[in-house]
């Protein structure tokens, strides 16, 4: 298959904003439990 | 959930990856079986294949505010605290899915119409109903008064009302935008349907996992939240002990 660049760039940007979603769950996460640990102390 | 979730994790990245392998590709070889795949388009060619992305998004995202609209409603009646949190998580990994359709669709758009963007019913509902959600976001985020999840319930009430709009919109309008592939006026190959519903599977799994990880961190965040003012509140007489 040839590769189309706007094909290349749909399937790339909703990877991306996938990707950067999970990020921002996992540094939320990541943030609450050094909350939790601080809370423990 | 430490058990199970890993297992859906890897299952669903399996199936993402498969079903982008074959909306990617006319035919695909994996350990010697030959699997059929999306065919190519006869007039857009290769760019079609936005399409296995683009609608499966656009579909995700209708029912997670749909999913939105009756939690709402029923914290609305029950000021149920797990049905607020239901609400919240749907409306942002919503609105996730239609930031992909409001991208991908321009990018699919600027090769078949020559245009990146028109103003016509169905584009500009769908960005009025991202820019209602986005307030919504915005809304739960920035207010920090005790009325927040109800005056946002009832903004999610009367935005769910777009979705509807946003979806019969290319039926009672003349719009750009092509009829829709199931349940209108259109039609399409089998091959291509195969590959359109499995990558709305595999997309679907994704969103329910992306919910199911962000609920249990809403429901973290509010606990440790209730910590922090339990601890104040107990910290306050020593505070004024020591003033005075």
């Amino acid at each position: 298959m040839s590769t189309n660049p706007y094909l290349f760039a749909a399937y790339a940007v909703t990877w991306i904003i996938h990707i950067v979603y999970l990020a921002t769950i996992f540094s939320r996460s990541a943030r609450l439990k050094r909350e939790i640990e601080e809370l423990k102390k | 959930m430490k058990r199970v979730f890993p297992i859906l994790a890897i299952l669903t990245a399996i199936l993402l990856w498969y079903a982008m392998s074959i909306a990617l590709n006319p035919e695909i070889h994996i350990g010697g079986i030959t699997l059929n795949g999306a065919p190519t388009e006869q007039t857009m060619g290769n760019v079609q294949r936005i399409f296995y992305y683009h609608v499966p998004s656009a579909w995700i995202a209708f029912i997670l505010f749909f999913i939105n609209f009756f939690a709402s409603i029923y914290y609305l009646i029950r000021r149920s605290q797990a049905a607020d949190i239901v609400a919240l998580v749907c409306a942002e990994v919503g609105v996730v899915f239609c930031t992909v359709v409001l991208i991908t669709g321009p990018i699919w758009a600027r090769p078949v119409w020559g245009i990146w963007w028109t103003w016509d019913m169905r584009l500009t509902s769908t960005l009025v109903l991202w820019l209602i959600y986005m307030s919504y976001l915005f809304l739960r985020r920035f207010s920090s008064s005790g009325q927040t999840p109800l005056m946002a319930a009832v903004l999610a009430v009367f935005g769910a009302l777009c979705v509807p709009f946003v979806y019969f919109s290319i039926w009672f309008f003349r719009t750009q935008h092509p009829q829709p592939v199931m349940g209108g006026g259109g039609s399409i190959d089998p091959r291509m349907l195969h590959v359109l519903l499995l990558n709305w599977l595999a997309f679907s799994c994704f969103a329910f996992l992306v919910c199911w990880w962000r609920y249990r961190l809403e429901v973290l965040q509010r606990e440790v939240d209730r910590a922090h003012a339990m601890r104040s509140l107990m910290d306050e007489p020593n505070q004024l002990r020591s003033a005075r």
